[in-house]
């Protein structure tokens, strides 16, 4: 991260008031602002006057937050309207660029994406990532999703019964769209060249066009794999 | 004419006063949080022509109208918001907004100054 920036956190719960230290102690400026009395004075005890008491929804306290020179804007209240309207308060009518919102209903993920809140990051979505990475059901891991650039990363582990086992790159039947970037055997990976063989139990890398995992998957893990 | 509201006591105050029910004298009433699409859909979002967001929380209004006005693309939306500042923003970003707050400190005056209402 570039040195001194000015970081507005909206929210001193558990979140807010280690996100705050953790960037202090990083070398930035930071004023988180709470709206719970109690909570503030008891966070204000530690961080002191880089804690306001306030409701970060309104626009006067915002500004006495110093929001028009804010680099960055985080908003991690528990409450997901609060978060949404603070990201989009800051983002087109104090024009500040970077805001990250912190979404606590996974089923409200939607609209944030609807009102251009991004990235909006929802703990019980990365917990699932974590679990989908440890124990892969389906034998695939969402490694990276770029909706807006139309792209993704995804890893499978080749299972015995797989019609890419045992077969070329070349002569895997690749759908149009999908790449293989990378094998992981024995512990190492490798580019793959056309020629290389596919094993059952290799991880691969395969980078593809949304909406063609369904056809990856069948060949990488084989068709029991429907979810 | 459809209501959407968490509280099942709203709908029972819907019926006072009418001498009907809320169902019969034509209106409908579904149980659940704006928030949710599919407590919007089963309110009939979808085939709404006018949408007013009028919970007793002006974020959530908000939110919730922008929603419908994005999402469902209903012509003509509504959100009511107590903070006149907000208010006005949001109003010039497209979004109508009601701000009773303002509505009160107008009429307000006009009665300090010994205005008949």
């Amino acid at each position: 991260m570039e040195d001194g920036l000015y970081v507005i956190i909206a929210g001193a719960g558990k979140v807010g008031w280690n996100l705050a230290r953790e960037l202090l102690e990083k070398g930035h400026e930071v004023t988180c602002v709470e709206q719970d009395r109690r909570r503030y004075l008891t966070v204000e005890q530690e961080l002191e006057h880089a804690v306001q008491y306030g409701d970060a929804t309104e626009l006067w306290v915002l500004e006495r937050a110093g929001i028009q020179r804010a680099d960055l804007v985080v908003a991690v209240t528990g409450d997901d309207e609060d978060n949404l309207l603070i990201c989009q308060v800051a983002k087109e009518k104090y024009l500040c660029e970077r805001i990250i919102a912190r979404v606590n209903n996974p089923r409200n993920l939607d609209h944030f994406k609807l009102l251009g809140i991004q990235p909006a990051v929802s703990a019980t979505d990365l917990i699932l990532r974590l679990i989908e990475h440890e124990v892969p059901r389906y034998g695939l891991v969402h490694l990276l999703d770029l909706p807006e650039e139309r792209l993704e990363i995804i890893e499978l582990v080749v299972s015995e019964t797989a019609p890419a086992a045992g077969r070329e790159i070349q002569n895997l039947g690749l759908p149009e769209g999908a790449l293989v970037i990378s094998v992981l055997r024995g512990g190492s990976g490798f580019v793959p060249k056309a020629d290389t063989v596919v094993e059952a139990g290799d991880e691969v890398l395969v980078v593809l066009d949304p909406g063609i995992e369904q056809d990856i998957t069948d060949l990488f893990v084989g068709e029991t794999a429907h979810g | 004419m459809s209501v959407l509201d968490e509280d099942p006591l709203s709908h029972e105050r819907l019926d006072v006063e009418l001498g009907s029910s809320w169902e019969e004298a034509g209106g409908r009433f579904t149980i659940g949080t704006a928030m949710e699409i599919d407590a919007l859909i089963e309110a009939g979002v979808e085939e709404a022509d006018v949408f007013i967001a009028s919970t007793n929380g002006d974020n959530t209004n908000l939110v919730v109208a922008q929603i419908a006005q994005r999402r469902f693309k209903v012509d003509r939306v509504i959100a009511r918001v107590l903070d006149p500042r907000r208010a006005a923003w949001y109003q010039e970003q497209g979004l109508q907004t009601i701000c009773p707050t303002q509505i009160a400190i107008e009429q307000l005056q006009q009665a300090a100054l010994g205005e008949v209402l």
